[in-house]
C-alpha cells in the first residue's frame, strides 16, 4: 500500500520568489507556522522559497509529520522550471517575475515590499490586481489572502506584444516596413 | 582692443544660433525620416538591473537585427546580470542566422553616477566621473540609434547624444520606452527625458492622459 502511495504521491507546489532583492518580511511571513498551515489547508504540499539576497534563513522540512515539505535556495539562473512545476507562485512586485508567472497562466500572488523606498512596483501590481490577473498582498496580509484564496476569479492574462512599437521605431527610421 | 560691445554682440549672436539649433533638432527628431538609404545603423541598447534588461531583450526580440546592428550592449558597473542576458541572447541570434554582422556585437560597462545610499557630497564627484566616462564611451560609439527604458544610466547617455546633435557630431535617434512597471506615470528618467524632448519618440505601455506627447503603445510584456 505504501509503494502505491508513493507513486501516486499528489504533490502541490506553492513557489517564493524574490527575485535579485533582500524580501527578508516575506520570506519570514512565508515560514510562519500561521502561513504554512493555511498552505495546507489549501491543499498545497510543497514549498520552495527563492530566498534571493535576504539574510533570513527558512527552515527546511521533510514533511514527515505530514506538514508542508519546505526547501530553499538563494538564487538561480533561471527560475522557469520551478515557476512551471508550481501550482502556486508567491512573488515580490518585480516585473519579470509578475509577467514570466502570468505568460505560463500561474496563479500568482504577488507581495509588495513596503520597505522600499520608491515604491512604484505596487502601481503594477494594484492595476493587474484590480484586472484580476493576480491577487496583491503585503507582508501581513498574506494569510489573509491565502486563506480567502479564489482562484476561479482569475482571469487569463493575454501576453502583450512588442510589435506595434516595433512598427512605430522602423517607421520612424525610415525603414521599409515588411 | 576688444571691448565689451564686440564681446556682448558675440554672446548674443552664438547663443541665438544655440537656441534657433536646439529648436531645430527637437522639431527634427519628432518627425519620423523621409526613407533611409542606409541598410543598417549603429544602435546602442542601454540595459539595467531589475526588469528593465528583460523588458529590453522582448523588444530587441521583434526589431530586424541585420537593421540594427552593429549593436553596443550598456550596462551599469554593478550591474552583473544585465549583460551576461544580453550575451546570452546575442548568443541565440548567431545560431539562427549565420551571417556576420558589419561588426561584432560589444558589451560594455558604465560607472554609475552614484549608488543607491551614496552621500550625495562623493555623489557629485562620481557622477562628473560617470559623466566623462559616458562621453568617452559616446565617442567611441557615436550611435545612429539609441534604445533604453528607464535605467538612471541612460540620462547621461541621451544628454551626451543631444548635445552630438546639436553640435552636428552625430544625429543619433533616441528612443525610450517606459517601463511596464510604469502604470501611473512616468519615472525619473522618463520624465526628464518627456519634458526636455531629448527623445525622438517616447512610448509608454498604460494610458497616460497628462503626458500628449507620450505614444502608448500598449504592453510589450
Amino acid at each position: 500500500m505504501d509503494d502505491i502511495n508513493n507513486h501516486f504521491e499528489f504533490k502541490r507546489t506553492v513557489f517564493v520568489t524574490v527575485g535579485t532583492t533582500s524580501f527578508d518580511s516575506l520570506v519570514r511571513t512565508v515560514d510562519s507556522d500561521q502561513v504554512k498551515e493555511a498552505l495546507l489547508e489549501k491543499g498545497y504540499t510543497h514549498l520552495v522559497i527563492q530566498m534571493g539576497r535576504g539574510s533570513y534563513i527558512p527552515k527546511k522540512s521533510s514533511g514527515e509529520d505530514g506538514s508542508l515539505v519546505v526547501d530553499y535556495f538563494t538564487f538561480s539562473s533561471s527560475i522557469a522550471d520551478y515557476l512551471r512545476s508550481a501550482s502556486l507562485v508567491i512573488s515580490h512586485a518585480g516585473s519579470g517575475s509578475i509577467f514570466e508567472t502570468l505568460r505560463i497562466a500561474k496563479p500568482l500572488i504577488v507581495v509588495v515590499n513596503e520597505d522600499l523606498m520608491d515604491n512604484h512596483q505596487s502601481e503594477l501590481a494594484e492595476e493587474l490586481a484590480e484586472r484580476k490577473h493576480l491577487y496583491c498582498a503585503r507582508p501581513q496580509t498574506l494569510c489573509e489572502v491565502i486563506k480567502s484564496l479564489n482562484l476561479d476569479i482569475i482571469v487569463p492574462y493575454e501576453p502583450g506584444d512588442a510589435n506595434p512599437v516595433a512598427k512605430l521605431i522602423n517607421k520612424h527610421l525610415g525603414f521599409p516596413a515588411d | 582692443m576688444v571691448d565689451f560691445v564686440s564681446v556682448s554682440l558675440v554672446v548674443v549672436v552664438i547663443s541665438t544660433l544655440l537656441v534657433v539649433r536646439v529648436l531645430y533638432v527637437i522639431s527634427q527628431s519628432s518627425k519620423p525620416a523621409r526613407n533611409t538609404s542606409q541598410k543598417n545603423l549603429s544602435t546602442l541598447v542601454v540595459l539595467g538591473s531589475g526588469g528593465h534588461t528583460a523588458e529590453m531583450i522582448n523588444l530587441l526580440s521583434v526589431l530586424p537585427k541585420d537593421r540594427f546592428a552593429p549593436r553596443f550592449y550598456i550596462a551599469a558597473a554593478t550591474d552583473n546580470m544585465s549583460l551576461q542576458k544580453a550575451r546570452v541572447f546575442e548568443d541565440a541570434l548567431d545560431d539562427k542566422t549565420s551571417l556576420q554582422g558589419p561588426e561584432p556585437t560589444q558589451f560594455m560597462q558604465i560607472y554609475r553616477s552614484r549608488e543607491v545610499g551614496q552621500s550625495y557630497i562623493t555623489s557629485v564627484g562620481t557622477t562628473l566621473f560617470a559623466l566623462g566616462h559616458a562621453l568617452w564611451l559616446m565617442v567611441k560609439i557615436r550611435p545612429q540609434v539609441i534604445l533604453c527604458n528607464g535605467p538612471g544610466t541612460c540620462i547621461p547617455i541621451c544628454a551626451i547624444a543631444f548635445i552630438f546633435k546639436i553640435l552636428g557630431i552625430r544625429w543619433s535617434n533616441i528612443f525610450y520606452v517606459e517601463s511596464i512597471a510604469r502604470v501611473k506615470r512616468l519615472s525619473l528618467s522618463g520624465l526628464l527625458l518627456y519634458k526636455l524632448r531629448m527623445a525622438d519618440q517616447l512610448f509608454v505601455q498604460w494610458p497616460q492622459k497628462q503626458y500628449p506627447r507620450a505614444r502608448y503603445v500598449g504592453r510589450l510584456m
